[in-house]
């Protein structure tokens, strides 16, 4: 969009104080709890200095860098969903009298987030989000209104993860659209810079506020080679080719029951996950019962109440509840949306409490060449009509 | 996403467990109409909001038909309205019948229980223009005679507009005279030319499923069978993920799927 420019650590921290100025709430990778996640930051001094994540499949570990790095981590278990999509809101209130009721609506939610350090893949979840509450029949306003307030400021990975996969699914991890504001972070023995690019008017506006220092060729170069280099480093892979016609013809394969075996149902992946986007409702009412709100709560599909129909959930196996996952994430998503449901960022991998790990278990089905068939109950065919 | 406001006009009821609201906008301006097949999500104060299909005529109507069966916490609390009294409605939602297809074909349709009540507006829909098709046939199947919805409207369809009505309960009493046993055996009992044909199921899945393979015995090419499914749904708009049937969302993709579309993930299990 326009020249790149460098900026320091200084300059990092008057990127900040200009979005601070501009009415943007930022937020960016600050540590809590071990681990590295999104919340406030004011300044730099609230990023992760230092501060880097080692991730296998069922483990997260922090880890101290020999250097100052504020990006050197690669992703932790937020994603930018729990702001755009946050994992409650309430939807309406209803008041009653007599034997009327009244419902207010909530108004769309207007803050501006600016987030920090977004990655590639995460871009790329939140374009496939997009999808699903923008570009559908209908629109969800709360989503729309945050999402057209919010400024994105990305950061090329300069390391990958263990369980990262962006280059298999395309998504990584050079940021490459949908970003206001690009950095990479360069480090060597004696200088910490940032080569910063806008990749949007809103950005440029910012840049020209932040005064960048020009870009040397020796640095444009070096932030090539950096991000040239990540995507030599990912520990995951998956082929991708012909992957749904895959997973729908077999549907009935006994992979499945070998994952139940060991998965838990406890949902995890699904709530790391930055493109799954199933929620709830709940209807609450207070004491006295003249006073009830909805709220929309992240839900699911590896929860019984997910299916429950009248006479009980469709899917009440653990397989089954894993099938419609990975089927939906790699698979039926593509019919839905015209888009994979998954970016590769790996976080399923490395949140799952056993470590499974959906690059193996698409190469367990591919490898094998078995069908199973189709195994219906007869007792099913009992009580036709009811 | 929120509920407009819409009044009890009138209570039918139906059966022991079934009642039909008439549901009228407080609001009575702007109704955007309905087709055949779609639905609405009922929410009663308090207690919840549940996708409830249109069982009335979808021509020149000003208010919603709904028929309810009261089988738990929502359903229930719909069925105990009483005239006047307030409840939010969200829709219509999904698609509708194949009523302009079926043109100058047979119609067979196919109810089990209350699956009768999104395919009366299709019948009502069908016999506006009855001169506009074929042999139109109703194959319904109940538990109990007890259970029949609509039975009254019966010797209307059948003596007025020709319709070859059939019906069969799970379970007779002795005075019961008609068929016993599932709905599929019907199929063989009325006429229709499988080759210029139209079929619209809607009932409990395994009841769909025996019946389409039924049809695609009699001839039916799967592309002519349609049939609703029925999954959890929470907003019926496509955000909540939980209607998710295979590729499709049934809130927005369906409810009416034709067959050859689903065929794979309706035979196979917890999908
Ligand atoms: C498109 C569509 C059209 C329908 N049309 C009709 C109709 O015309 N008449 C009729 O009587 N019934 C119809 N149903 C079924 C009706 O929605 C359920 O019987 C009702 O949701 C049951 O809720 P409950 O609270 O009474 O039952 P409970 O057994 O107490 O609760 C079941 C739980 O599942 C939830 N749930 C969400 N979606 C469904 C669902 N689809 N089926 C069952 N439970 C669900 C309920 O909210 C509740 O939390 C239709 C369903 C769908 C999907
Ligand atoms: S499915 Fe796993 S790897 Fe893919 S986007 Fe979701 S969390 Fe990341
Ligand atoms: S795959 Fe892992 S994270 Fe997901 S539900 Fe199963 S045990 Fe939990």
């Amino acid at each position: 969009m326009n020249k790149p420019g460098v900026i320091d650590r200084e300059g990092l921290n008057r990127l900040i104080q200009t979005l601070i100025g501009r009415g943007y709430q930022v937020v960016g990778p600050t540590v809590r709890d071990e681990a590295i996640v999104y919340d406030n930051v004011f300044s730099i001094e609230d990023l992760p200095a230092g501060w880097t994540d080692e991730q296998e499949g069922g483990t997260y570990r922090l880890k101290k860098r020999s250097d100052d790095a504020l990006f050197g981590y690669t992703l932790g278990p937020h994603s930018w969903k729990r702001f755009l999509h946050p994992p409650e809101r309430r939807l309406w209130q209803a008041q009653k009298d007599s034997l009327d009721f009244d419902i207010v609506p909530e108004q769309p939610d207007n803050t501006k987030y600016a987030f920090l350090g977004m990655r590639s893949c995460e871009l790329h979840a939140i374009a496939i989000q997009d999808k699903v509450f923008i570009q559908s029949p209908h629109t969800d306003l709360h989503y729309q209104s945050l999402r057209q307030n919010a400024l994105f400021v990305a950061v090329n990975c300069g390391q990958a993860g263990n369980t990262c996969f962006c280059v298999s699914m395309q998504t990584g991890p050079k940021v490459e659209a949908g970003y206001d504001l690009v950095l990479t972070e360069i480090l060597d023995d004696s200088h910490h810079s940032f080569l910063i690019e806008a990749g949007s008017e809103a950005g440029k506006n910012i840049l020209e506020e932040v005064k960048a220092g020009p870009a040397g060729a020796g640095e444009i170069k070096k932030a090539e080679e950096i991000v040239t280099n990540t995507a030599k480093q990912m520990g995951r892979a998956m082929e991708t080719g012909n992957i749904k016609e895959l997973l729908y013809e077999n549907l009935e394969h006994p992979a499945w029951g070998e994952i139940a075996e060991r998965c838990l149902s406890c949902a995890n992946c699904t709530m790391v996950c930055p493109t799954c986007f199933c929620s709830t409702v709940e209807d609450v009412t207070d004491v006295a019962g003249d006073h009830a709100e909805r709220w929309q709560k992240w839900d699911s599909c590896f929860t019984m109440d997910f299916s429950s129909i009248h006479g009980g959930a469709v899917r009440n196996s653990t397989q089954s509840r894993y099938r419609q996952w990975m089927t939906h994430k790699l698979a039926s998503w593509q019919d839905q949306f015209d888009t994979s449901g998954c970016v590769g960022c790996g976080r399923c991998i490395t949140w799952c409490p056993v470590g499974i790990d959906l690059t193996r278990e698409v190469a367990v089905i591919r490898e094998s060449t078995t069908c199973q068939e189709e195994n219906f109950s007869g007792s099913e065919a009992q009580n036709e009509n009811s | 996403m929120v509920p407009r406001p819409f009044k009890v006009k009138e209570i039918i009821r139906e059966s022991h467990d079934t009642v039909t609201l008439d549901l009228q906008p407080e609001k009575p301006e702007k109704e955007p109409g309905f087709a055949p097949g779609q639905f609405n999500m009922l929410y009663t104060f308090g207690v919840g909001e549940v996708p409830i299909s249109i069982s009335g005529s979808s021509s020149g109507a000003d208010s919603y038909l709904h028929t309810i069966r009261d089988v738990g916490k929502v359903t229930h609390a719909l069925a105990s309205l009483k005239r006047g009294q307030k409840v939010g409605l969200r829709g219509p939602f999904g698609n509708a019948w194949p009523i302009e297809q079926a043109k100058s074909r047979d119609v067979v349709i196919m109810a089990g229980g209350i699956g009768l009540a999104p395919l009366r507006p299709a019948l009502y829909a069908l016999l506006s223009q009855r001169d506009q098709y074929g042999n139109i046939s109703l194959l319904y199947g109940s538990r109990t005679r007890e259970d029949l919805l609509f039975h009254h409207e019966f010797e209307t369809w059948k003596g007025k507009y020709g319709v070859q009505v059939k019906v069969s309960v799970d379970t007779a009493d002795r005075d019961w005279k008609g068929n016993v046993g599932v709905v599929t055996t019907l199929i063989h009992r009325v006429s229709f030319d499988p080759s210029n044909c139209i079929a619209m199921i809607c009932g409990p899945e395994i009841m769909m499923r025996f019946s389409a393979m039924e049809l695609v015995q009699a001839g039916l090419e799967e592309d002519k069978i349609y049939m609703t499914m029925e999954r959890n749904m929470k907003c019926a708009v496509g955000f909540c993920g939980h209607c998710q049937f295979g590729p499709a969302f049934i809130c927005k993709d369906g409810p009416v799927f034709s067959y050859d579309r689903i065929k794979p993930f309706i035979s196979t299990r917890e999908i």
